[in-house]
């Protein structure tokens, strides 16, 4: 169960938009925002308010990739697999932060919450590849040695 | 307020004064490679620097003595992405362009090149060693034609001043002052402008059947949903020149009479979200956006959508679908998006560099867009040059431009001076084009015939060391893992070509692949529902058309040419290097490697999991990957 | 237009497909419905023009002088491709499945020579869901043809199920995966009747029935519903709307049912009750318009997603309820039940039928008055598994005493039936006006205006409950006056209910069977059920008094 401010917040995010059903995406959207993935409850909470049926929200908020519904870590790596960044190896970079971590294709997030590791197929930094986006900052020409520096850079932040 | 034609024209010449009377401009680039590499840092440094030393001054006042006004401004795309931060510094026409500028050399070009007047040469762009003092000497530059691109790097991608001081909405200003909306549609349609989305459709020719609906309800939505890996073209105009793309979009809703505009942006470009969407707020405060626009019955709102994270919603129906809240599934046609679009009513559908093309053809008409380009195919197009190439970045050229111009002129030839193999245009869409094709001219029409599609511009530029089926094989993961599963060739087909792919690449392939691809290929080329299906299979057929020497060689041989599938990699030892340490033997996981001490050791191929420990641990280099 | 070299008119056919199928061809579709928007997944009706351009008929415009091929050697290549790509990631145990020998896919690879599948199935594999009493969900079986979405959206507005996920992940599920019975489903089985697949399929009572049939210490009694004597003869190749009630009495019988009753009889004791008890509201001008009752899946409906005026639905409980009530009342008297365990069986042509009789407000006293409900498919399958030859048999009559129907009884099973047998009430008969007031065609959303005396009746019929959610939300913002509304969640009405034999792919006329219950109206001497002497004689005895226990809704604390 959430508690109250989570609706709240909902409300409040549901109030800059127009409560209609073609809100339901920059909604959720918002939401996701605030709390780095899509609760379930409030997902059937936004659709209850917008007047659509919970299966078509779940429709909708599972067939686009950006929505989770599982929390995902206070950093967010997406490794860049666009074309540029896979013919300049992308994917070694993947493997070593899976290592790193002790993540895989199947579980994306660490059990402290710190990191979640996924793949995205184009930063639009392609001139720059391989690039890897932190949360919202790119980083560009990375390696397999410079991008395990960097977790281990933010590690020890996290860890003061 | 600009709320007339007069104050429109009032602002403008307000504007063009205060540009002039800058001494110096510091144009720090803000494109998203910049941004990577550190070019915030590099602005707020210019802008403290500025504003401390006591010769110069930020603030815009009248003159006093000898204060020196100098303008440090956020600057779209200035190009040469990999050799950023990117810095200009303007002073009247002349420009120097720094490259590679780090927070330490700031004060040395502040000190040399803004309140003095030298040059910092080790921070040139060289050529075989020469130094190149402006962009325009810089070869890669030197070679575009800049339509979309031309304000990109020149000025300040925010500032609506700016813009109007570079002739930003004089297009729109003529539009709607001296000519009707069917005059708009005659001279877009007689330029011959063609949709640079990927299909190229004629857009003269979508506005004309839209203005001729009989619903009023109309909407011009704007593609920014740019998801081809290895394209940036779009966002760099979105977030490089924002005003530009605006432009074009209320032009196009002037012709077609559309009250209402949508732009969606894909989720990954959140530079190109801000800069809209304040772009967009400005225009509203300054009341070019919103009712009676310039005093006139012209009414148009616009609107940001951000894309959740689906390639598919690049496709019309998906993404209209998508804007209005639902899944991004492509619908069959008809209706078209012409008749039937957003919310139901007739729509214009463009992407973004088709629409910032649009101010230019009408201010300077349909006979001169045709002076570029080629006949088929007139004005520019912007291509993302990536892949291993020299110089990686943003270029624009005349429809027509020959393969070998953009890879050796432009982009410098390949990195390390490998040996040139293909490049992939049309990203997932598109198809390969080969040495054979390197002195062709490229346009929609040329391309298609080597079976690529010109798409929305990725040019990803491929040496020897690049597998062919891999290559093929990323693609399709990608087409697969994009797929919105609604038509069964799609959904099911491009996951059987991908298994197929993924058998060859780990050295599993059977003979009777290739014609297997071929036959799912055609099953999926002919019957899937949108575009985007239809075209999933070209990178397949593309490479084996042209590379069915490397496909044959994972097969047959158990053998990848280029050395990259590590299914069919052989590690071996060689006995001349090895000193028989056993090292390898204990590091191997399969224990797939014996011998005896201080004797040449042997790696047993059939256990070996090519994991490459054997080499990572080799103190002597004894180990050869073939 | 020209179809492979034949010159084909066409008039006003929304697309090239049906053009193709009224020319005789059956052209393979997996996701084309009539009655639903055109979706375009399945692929299999792509054509080929006259200069080699493919396309899916189903969404293409007709227009004069196209010249359309169908079965060229390219698009026989095509579709077989297709049909194996679908084959590789469905659940292959043909042989076991609900749905063999009546399968869409199944007939189509058969059809198109699909001979070998030269892929493997690596789908993940998921649980049946089988949490609903009226149908069962199996996912490995579904080609994502999206045909029970917009059926569940598009003509029911229920949305219980949609897709989910994307690409090869992409599903049919309700919303977060949950089970079908934690969602807002009515259980009317539509989603059933357009799968063209065993993905969903009736959640069969037939084992529990044979169970019981064969103890020999029960005594199992069934009733049969109206619409089912108009769709049985379907699943024996009998012509679609054929009457078979007799012939299905002969084979309940031979198959062990003690006794075999006519719902009819239910209906007319529902007619009396709803018009009572509509009459009464009228006078007292209350919580009018009263809705119908009668439908499970509408009941439900209305109360999940109009709970505000859920006290417009009449107290009165369906035929089958009420029928179940009273036969269970009936068999107490150990004259009747004989000392045995008394099993009471219906057989309805709807799969939410076997939910209301789980549904403590249609019960007597807190028991359960019916034991199961069995569709029109399962009693078909069950004539056939006693190798009975059905088109052989020789009719028989419903037993005593409650074998006697009036037509307004059995008008019940199609849209406006319920209605039009209590105006035959309130008109004390059929008075000549009632047909023709409004309440008969198979149009979802009628109205109807019927006066009488000084009585002047103004009403809605609906079917289908997207056509009843537009009519809800019009009550709500009281922009219509109505007294009497009628809704049956399955469009046409109970004959088209999702426990019927599924009619071919839309070459049979939908209104054959809603025409075989008004012949059957015309073929009866007693058109009113007030006239039903039966049912007379049930009021004068068992039911004396005890209308309110039996025949209405209990009120039960939730």
């Amino acid at each position: 169960m959430l508690d109250e401010t989570y609706y709240q917040k909902t409300d409040a995010i549901i109030a800059r938009h127009s409560c209609e059903p073609r809100s339901l995406i920059p909604i959720i959207q918002d939401i996701q925002a605030e709390y780095r993935y899509l609760p379930p409850e409030l997902l059937s909470y936004v659709a209850g308010k917008l007047g659509i049926s919970e299966s078509k929200a779940f429709s909708v908020a599972s067939f686009y990739e950006n929505f989770s519904f599982e929390a995902k870590g206070k950093y967010v790596i997406k490794i860049c697999d666009g074309t540029a960044c896979h013919v300049r190896k992308s994917a070694p970079i993947m493997e070593r932060l899976y290592k790193e971590l002790g993540l895989s294709k199947k579980k994306h997030t660490t059990d402290d919450q710190l990191f979640t590791l996924e793949t995205v197929s184009c930063l639009g930094a392609c001139g720059l590849a391989p690039a890897m986006m932190v949360n919202e900052q790119v980083h560009p020409k990375m390696t397999p040695d410079s991008a395990a520096e960097l977790v281990e850079k933010l590690r020890k932040e996290e860890s003061v | 307020m600009i709320g007339t034609r007069d104050e429109l024209l009032q602002s403008r010449a307000a504007a063009e004064s205060k540009l002039n009377s800058y001494d110096c401009r510091i144009l720090v680039c803000s494109g998203t490679g910049c941004i990577a590499t550190g070019s915030r840092k590099i602005y707020e440094i210019f802008r403290e620097l500025t504003q401390n030393a006591p010769q110069t001054t930020l603030e815009f006042a009248p003159h006093e003595g000898e204060t020196k006004q100098v303008g440090v401004k956020n600057t779209g795309c200035q190009g040469v992405c990999e050799l950023g931060p990117l810095v200009r510094i303007q002073k009247g026409n002349s420009v120097i362009q720094y490259i590679k500028v780090q927070p330490d050399d700031c004060s040395e070009i502040f000190e040399k090149s803004v309140i003095g007047d030298e040059i910092v040469e080790r921070l040139l762009y060289h050529v075989d060693e020469k130094p190149c003092k402006g962009p325009e000497d810089i070869p890669f530059i030197a070679k575009q034609t800049r339509i979309v691109l031309k304000n990109c790097g020149k000025y300040d991608a925010q500032s609506l001043e700016e813009y109007l001081a570079s002739g930003g909405f004089a297009a729109l200003e003529k539009a709607m002052f001296e000519l009707t909306p069917e005059q708009v549609i005659d001279e877009v349609d007689a330029s011959g402008l063609r949709g640079r989305g990927g299909g190229g459709f004629p857009a003269g020719r979508k506005w004309k059947q839209v203005a001729g609906q009989k619903v009023t309800e109309r909407y011009v939505v704007c593609n920014g949903d740019e998801g081809d890996p290895g394209a940036f073209m779009d966002g760099s105009v979105m977030e490089g020149d924002p005003y530009r793309m605006i432009e074009g979009m209320m032009i196009a809703a002037y012709a077609v009479k559309a009250q209402n505009g949508y732009i969606y942006v894909r989720a990954e470009y959140p530079n190109s979200v801000a800069r809209l969407t304040k772009a967009i707020h400005i225009l509203e405060e300054n009341g070019l956006l919103g009712d009676n626009i310039l005093g006139t019955d012209f009414c148009f709102h616009m609107h940001i959508n951000r894309g959740a994270g689906a390639f598919v919603c690049g496709e019309g129906s998906a993404l209209t679908a998508s804007i209005e809240g639902k899944r991004g599934m492509p619908r069959t046609k008809p209706p078209r998006t012409v008749d039937k679009g957003l919310w139901e009513r007739p729509t214009v559908l463009n992407n973004v560099e088709t629409f910032a093309n649009v101010p230019d053809i009408v201010m300077k008409g349909a006979k001169w867009f045709r002076t570029i380009g080629t006949e088929g195919s007139p004005g520019t197009k912007t291509f993302s040059l990536t892949g291993s190439i020299r110089n990686t970045g943003l270029i624009e050229v005349p429809m027509g431009t020959t393969l070998r111009e953009i890879i050796y002129e432009i982009g410098g030839g390949l990195k390390d001076d490998a040996v040139f193999k293909a490049v992939q245009t049309g990203g997932p869409s598109g198809g390969c084009l080969t040495t054979e094709h390197l002195d062709e001219p490229l346009d929609f029409d040329s391309i298609k015939k080597f079976g690529s599609i010109v798409g929305s511009g990725g040019l990803v530029v491929m040496d020897e060391n690049t597998c062919m089926v891999e290559v093929a094989r990323f693609f399709m993961s990608f087409t697969q893992r994009e797929s919105c599963g609604k038509c069964v060739p799609c959904r099911e087909g491009t996951k059987r070509m991908l298994e197929i792919l993924e058998r060859i690449v780990a050295g599993k392939g059977v003979p009777e692949d290739m014609d297997e691809l071929l036959e799912l290929a055609d099953t999926i080329q002919n019957t899937a529902l949108c575009g985007l299906g239809k075209s999933a299979p070209k990178p397949v057929v593309s490479t084996l058309r042209h590379f069915r020497d490397e496909y044959e060689a994972h097969i047959i041989e158990k053998r990848c040419p280029a050395g990259v599938c590590s299914g069919l990699k052989q590690y071996i030892i060689d006995p001349e290097k090895c000193k028989g340490c056993s090292k390898c033997a204990k590091n191997c996981p399969a224990g797939a490697i014996s011998g005896e001490i201080r004797s040449p050791y042997v790696i047993d191929q059939s256990k070996c999991l090519k994991c490459g420990a054997c080499l990572d641990n080799c103190a002597f280099n004894a180990i050869d990957v073939k | 237009m020209t179809i492979d070299g034949r010159q084909v008119t066409f008039t006003d056919e929304p697309n090239v497909l049906s053009v193709i199928r009224k020319a005789n061809i059956d052209i393979p579709t997996l996701c084309y419905m009539k009655d639903l928007p055109i979706y375009g997944a399945c692929r299999l009706c792509t054509v080929e023009d006259g200069r080699g351009r493919t396309f899916s008929s189903c969404s293409e415009t007709p227009r004069d002088g196209m010249e359309i091929y169908t079965s060229t050697p390219k698009l026989m290549r095509y579709r077989k491709m297709i049909l194996e790509l679908l084959l590789a990631s469905h659940c292959r145990d043909c042989t076991t499945c609900d749905k063999s020998g009546s399968c869409r896919l199944q007939e189509l690879c058969n059809r198109l020579g699909v001979n070998r599948v030269r892929f493997e199935n690596t789908k993940e594999q998921y649980e049946l869901d089988t949490s609903s009493p009226s149908i069962i969900r199996d996912p490995n079986k579904c080609v994502l043809c999206g045909n029970c979405v917009r059926v569940c959206e598009n003509i029911q507005g229920v949305n219980a199920i949609d897709f989910a996920y994307r690409g090869t992940d992409a599903m049919v599920t309700p919303a977060f995966n949950k089970k079908l019975a934690e969602t807002d489903c009515v259980n009317c089985g539509q989603c059933r009747v357009v799968c063209p697949t065993g993905a969903i399929t009736i959640h069969s009572n037939i084992d529990d029935v044979w169970d019981a049939l064969a103890d020999k210490d029960t005594k199992v009694i069934c009733q049969v519903a109206p619409a089912v004597r108009v769709g049985l003869g379907d699943a024996f190749g009998l012509p679609t709307g054929s009457n078979v009630f007799g012939q299905m009495v002969t084979a309940l019988h031979q198959l062990g049912f003690d006794q075999v009753y006519d719902t009819t009889y239910g209906a007319d004791l529902t007619v009396i009750e709803e018009a009572k008890e509509a009459v009464e509201r009228l006078n007292k001008n209350e919580n009018l318009p009263i809705f119908t009752s009668c439908c499970p899946a509408w009941v439900k409906f209305c109360q999940t997603r109009y709970p505000d005026l859920a006290g417009h639905l009449s107290t009165c409980r369906s035929p089958q309820q009420m029928f179940g009530a009273v036969l269970k009342e009936y068999f107490k008297d150990e004259t009747k039940n004989e000392g045995k365990k008394v099993v009471s069986v219906t057989i309805m042509p709807c799969t939410a039928k076997k939910d209301e009789i789980r549904r403590p407000t249609s019960w007597t006293n807190g028991e359960q008055d019916i034991d199961y409900a069995l569709t029109t498919t399962e009693v078909a399958a069950m004539i056939r598994r006693a190798g009975i030859k059905f088109e052989t048999l020789e009719e028989s009559k419903a037993d005593d005493p409650f074998e006697l129907g009036s037509g307004g009884g059995v008008i019940f099973g199609v849209t406006g039936g319920v209605t039009e047998a209590v105006l035959r009430w309130i008109g004390g008969g059929t008075d000549g006006t009632i047909s023709t007031c409004g309440v008969r065609g198979e149009e979802g959303m009628k109205e109807f205006t019927y006066k009488h005396g000084d009585l002047t009746l103004r009403g809605a019929v609906v079917s289908g409950l997207a056509n009843a959610a537009r009519l809800m939300d019009r009550i709500r913002a009281g922009e219509v006056d109505y007294q009497i509304v009628e809704v049956m969640a399955c469009p046409r009405g109970c004959v088209m209910g999702g426990g019927q034999p599924v009619m071919g792919v839309d070459t049979a006329p939908q209104t054959d069977r809603i025409n075989g219950l008004y012949n059957t109206d015309i073929s009866y001497e007693i058109k009113a059920s007030q006239d039903n002497p039966a049912v007379q004689a049930l009021y004068e005895g068992l039911l004396k008094g005890r209308e309110h226990e039996l025949l209405h809704c209990p009120k039960v604390e939730k």
